[in-house]
């Protein structure tokens, strides 16, 4: 079965979109958007590095997003003014990173499959991958679930029941370069931000709780991955921004059907 | 008796101006204690520093062992983007049976509001909800941050009302901040005054007489005062009458002090 190239794509984004789903209500939530952007953007320095010393492009790109990740954590832990800085150093990550993938001797690299994504291309190792990282996410949200909501809600109800808010961010921290490094072959490093968010943002209109949200983004996610995959196929377009396409249309969707509350 | 909670020599700055310094305080089991102080005096810093929010630069707090705390905030801005029933909030962070949040709603005196939105209770019901979780698994000190912000004054004073009631409940200690210093105070044991550092403490008497405390908010006590004292005639008319409040020095205090 998993011979068949289009069966290993719908797989990853399916994988892929699952994870990005529930993470991604976190990243509304907390309003981390520009965070998962900035990290996200690093991920192709991450590519230039693992091309030049021929190691895996996940490894690379896990190990950079999540320094990425640590840098703006201690920078956003200093109060918002420091907004000019994560833009400064999310940008020249990204151009950094196209610079040096340039700069690699030899072999001419096809950029657009990092930018963009190029699920038709992944191989049963990518497969493993993607569905351990998107466990691993899933697995650790859910173990977390309760304590993140709080820190989430408010820093010092979770401080006064016990819990550390700023252990929470940081696993989400994690959490997010992991979903950077597993989805860069699916969607690329310039849409991960909308697999985060648009599924999330389009389920709140359909939730009441928290984890109807999650649920509801997590099928959405779902649906855009598999639904992107078959339009694209349909119309010659590229997968990845078909994907997102679709999970707009649904936000779209879900702004005139659902209603909040 | 060993205190519930206690702050020896604490200091707390934000970057490099100090917020308080040389606080110590300590709540004894069952007392109703205010901080109050005018705006920037350090109170909400002191109780974040307190429930473990804020590390203190000097000196230390200590926590009874195995305390359990209560702690309603100053505030709370739920995101729009973040769907939560009121039933759910009370599930946080350790699930709750139906039983216990529809007993808790009712102690606070919204139990009609499990299945509304949190973001569309008005301030008073908000509150009472904060108040309901704070008291969920039955905490030795309740700790409430300026709990009546952003509520007109009989709101202030049936809040206030509801706060004794379920301490009387309870019979939990009671840490409480305050700007709104007159109608506190008749309600408490005891009353530090805070600018930064303590001023004074003592009864509330002893408080309101006490010069550091007139220089801080002058003397112009008796409307506030008086308003307290009207709204809390209105209990006679519910169920809830004076039978829990003479357990309470200062529903003698209060009429003492006018």
């Amino acid at each position: 079965m998993l011979d068949d190239f289009l069966i290993r794509a719908a797989l990853a984004g399916l994988g892929t979109a699952l994870a990005a789903g529930l993470l991604g209500c976190f990243v509304v939530w907390r309003r981390m958007a520009y965070f998962g952007d900035a990290t996200a953007h690093a991920a192709i320095l991450g590519v230039a590095l693992s091309l030049a010393f021929s190691v895996s492009v996940f490894a690379g790109v896990l190990a950079v997003a999540l320094a990425m990740a640590l840098i703006l954590h201690r920078l956003e832990a200093r109060g918002p003014e420091v907004n000019t800085v994560l833009g400064v150093l999310a940008h020249s990550a990204l151009a950094l990173g196209l610079v040096a993938v340039a700069l690699i001797p030899g072999t001419r690299v096809d950029l657009d499959a990092y930018l963009f994504g190029d699920v038709l291309t992944v191989s049963r190792g990518d497969l493993a991958v993607i569905w351990g990282g998107g466990a691993l996410v899933v697995g650790v949200l859910w173990w977390q679930w309760s304590r993140l909501l709080t820190a989430t809600l408010s820093p010092d109800l979770a401080y006064a029941a016990g819990i550390d808010p700023r252990r929470e961010q940081i696993i989400l921290t994690l959490l997010l370069s992991l979903v950077v490094a597993v989805a860069i072959k699916v969607v690329g490093a310039l849409l991960i931000t909308a697999l985060l968010i648009i599924p999330a943002a389009a389920a709140r209109g359909f939730a009441r709780t928290p984890e109807a949200m999650a649920l509801v983004s997590m099928g959405l996610a779902g649906a855009a991955a598999l639904i992107g995959l078959q339009s694209a196929i349909w119309f010659d377009t590229p997968v990845g921004p078909t994907i997102v396409c679709v999970a707009a249309l649904s936000f779209a969707g879900s702004r005139l059907l659902g209603r909040s509350g | 008796m060993t205190a519930l909670i206690s702050a020896e020599g604490v200091e707390v700055r934000h970057g490099k101006a100090v917020a308080v310094q040389g606080v110590s305080l300590n709540i004894q089991k069952g007392e109703i204690v205010t901080i109050v102080g005018p705006n920037g005096s350090g109170k909400s810093t002191m109780l974040r520093a307190l429930i473990g929010a804020i590390a203190p630069s000097k000196g230390r707090v200590r926590r009874a062992k195995g305390l359990r705390l209560g702690y309603v905030p100053q505030s709370l801005r739920i995101d729009s983007t973040l769907p939560m029933t009121v039933r759910r909030f009370l599930d946080l962070p350790v699930r709750v049976s139906d039983a216990a949040a529809q007993e808790a709603l009712e102690a606070a005196g919204v139990a009609g509001v499990a299945q509304r939105q949190m973001v569309d209770l008005s301030g008073g019901q908000f509150q009472r909800v904060l108040l309901a979780r704070a008291v969920m698994h039955g905490p030795d000190l309740l700790i409430l941050d300026e709990p009546t912000q952003g509520l007109d004054q009989p709101g202030q004073a049936a809040f206030y009302r509801q706060i004794e009631e379920v301490r009387a409940k309870l019979g939990c200690a009671v840490l409480m901040v305050s700007h709104e210093l007159h109608v506190v105070m008749s309600a408490s044991d005891r009353v530090i005054c805070l600018n930064g550092h303590i001023c004074c403490e003592g009864t509330p008497e002893v408080v309101r007489a006490a010069p550091a405390y007139r220089e801080l908010f002058g003397t112009g006590t008796g409307g506030a005062l008086a308003l307290y004292r009207h709204e809390h005639d209105h209990d006679h008319m519910h169920d809830h009458g004076h039978d829990h409040s003479h357990d309470h020095s200062h529903d003698h205090s209060h009429e003492a002090a006018e």
